[in-house]
């Protein structure tokens, strides 16, 4: 069955976050308002200038067996977790094959991350230091290499049509999604389990961050650190965790008969070419980027009801995209219910694309935008409606929702989704 | 002191339990450690570096092809122990 443009559905979502071990558990804590930033307590982090961050709520050591956990890298068995119950969702089963609905050499995966194994490189590190060569584990290469959450994920669910893995920083888990449509849009697969995740809180990311100027200082108070659009805001706070969905030809979804949850209409590309870490001021790449996603799908800028931004906290980066969105959309952003649930979740990197375009589904799926908390005021250049504090009632009828995602290295991805 | 057989056997089960999940009233002599007892070859490496450090003898990575059973790692270990 090899055909193009074919419509592309969500049948199956999973989260672990610093909200919840699930997806359910996860929204609850959006639509609560909920922050998941904690304080570091483990000693490594004593003396740091950066001592908080948004801790999975569900530790992957509990859930996962013993055997294969030791085998994964942290960002891994976040997306094994996630993955599992994406599939689980969307119906199947077991893995493709065993499950007859779906061929092995049907189905793909492709799972990001921004920085790949780095807990297992530098815990393995110390190994050869204090404990000598013999020691360093056999399975450290298959634990740290990038590609090692989309490889795994796709060993558990038989996935033979493809295993990707597109790296562009903090765009990564959106940039898998749409990688992840267009497999399926040019007939290389029926079903993809895509999504992003990550596992960075270790001393060294987080000085390396922090030394960048990007990340919140407020460490007396770690549930008000992550401020997207607020006037006091310095900085994101690191998440860790993944988002995971199962995408699907529509054919595919209704022939077995399955639940679906949103249509995705496609993603908008492009790239800053301004600097490696610093977002640029006017919005001009983020603009292409959604104007390249209206100007491939039949979205309307008249029916987008709802947008989870990238708004990560940083001072620069949440008004350069309220600039861009302005300047693209007009005076349709006036009706576009903008949520930026890292004031929640804190900035899970990789994993970012990934846990929003879940809260962006269900967020279609239930017709309510999660808030954005910790604004105390609204920063004057945010021309935008923000849903502040409590989540807020969509329209009925047909809607549609975008999902922002930007990277350094002035990586601009743009998804889009509409009710079925 | 020299493990026996037994310490032997018991060691290995505790370390494949660990690395493999397997119980250990499964690991026995006649026992692969690929085919029964889902031990890869890397995961071999981990077992043969644990073995290593708790019976203090060691096995080198051209010994280690022809350990397949538990039976197999039994005799090495308790002919090379120090």
């Amino acid at each position: 069955m090899n055909s193009t443009n074919r419509t592309v559905v969500v049948t199956g979502i999973g989260a672990t976050t610093p909200l919840g071990g699930d997806a359910a558990t996860t929204w609850e804590g959006l639509l609560a308002g909920r922050s998941g930033a904690r304080r570091l307590e483990d000693e490594r982090f004593a003396e740091l200038p950066v001592r908080i961050a948004a801790t999975a709520a569900v530790d992957p050591l509990d859930v996962l067996p013993r055997p294969l956990a030791r085998k994964l890298d942290r960002s891994a068995q976040f997306a094994v977790i996630a993955a599992r119950e994406a599939w689980a969702d969307a119906g199947y089963s077991g893995p493709a094959g065993e499950d007859e609905a779906v061929a092995p050499e049907r189905l793909g995966s492709v799972i990001a991350s921004g920085i790949g194994g780095v807990i297992t490189l530098l815990d393995q590190y110390d190994v050869l230091k204090e404990k000598g060569a013999r020691r360093v584990s056999p399975h450290t290469v298959p634990m740290l290499m990038p590609n090692s959450p989309s490889a795994n994920v796709g060993l558990e669910v038989n996935a033979r049509a493809g295993v990707h893995t597109p790296v562009s920083a903090c765009a990564s888990g959106a940039e898998a999604i749409g990688y992840a449509v267009e497999m399926i849009r040019t007939g290389r697969a029926d079903v993809v389990v895509a999504g992003g995740t990550e596992a960075a809180i270790h001393p060294l990311p987080v000085v390396a961050f922090a030394n960048m100027m990007a990340m919140s200082k407020n460490n007396d108070e770690p549930e008000k650190a992550s401020r997207p659009y607020d006037k006091g805001r310095d900085g994101f706070v690191l998440g860790e965790g993944a988002g995971v969905v199962v995408l699907e030809s529509a054919e595919h979804a209704a022939a077995r008969g399955a639940r679906v949850y949103c249509e995705v209409l496609g993603q908008g590309l492009s790239a800053d070419s301004h600097h490696i870490a610093q977002p640029e001021p006017t919005g001009r790449g983020i603009a292409a980027a959604l104007q390249n996603l209206l100007d491939s799908t039949d979205l309307k800028p008249s029916e987008v009801a709802h947008l989870n931004a990238h708004a990560t906290s940083t001072p620069q980066g949440d008004v350069a995209e309220v600039k861009a969105l302005r300047k693209v959309l007009g005076d349709d952003l006036d009706h576009v219910a903008i949520s930026a649930t890292k004031s929640m979740t804190g900035h899970l990197l990789g994993g970012a694309g990934g846990v929003e375009t879940v809260a962006t589904v269900l967020a279609l799926h239930h017709r309510t935008a999660p808030p954005t908390i910790n604004v105390t005021e609204l920063d004057e250049e945010v021309d935008a409606d923000v849903v502040r504090d409590e989540p807020r009632a969509l329209p009925e009828g047909t809607i549609a929702a975008i999902n922002n995602s930007f990277g350094f290295g002035g990586h601009n991805v743009v998804l889009a989704f509409r009710t079925v | 002191m020299a493990a026996t057989q037994e310490e032997i056997v018991a060691g290995l089960a505790e370390i494949v339990n660990e690395i493999a999940g397997i119980p250990v009233e499964d690991v026995q002599l006649d026992k692969s450690f690929t085919d029964d007892l889902d031990v890869d070859s890397l995961s071999m490496v981990e077992v043969v570096v644990a073995a290593e450090e708790r019976f203090d003898v060691k096995i080198p990575d051209e010994d280690v092809k022809n350990l397949k059973t538990v039976g197999d790692a039994v005799d090495y270990i308790a002919k090379h122990q120090g």
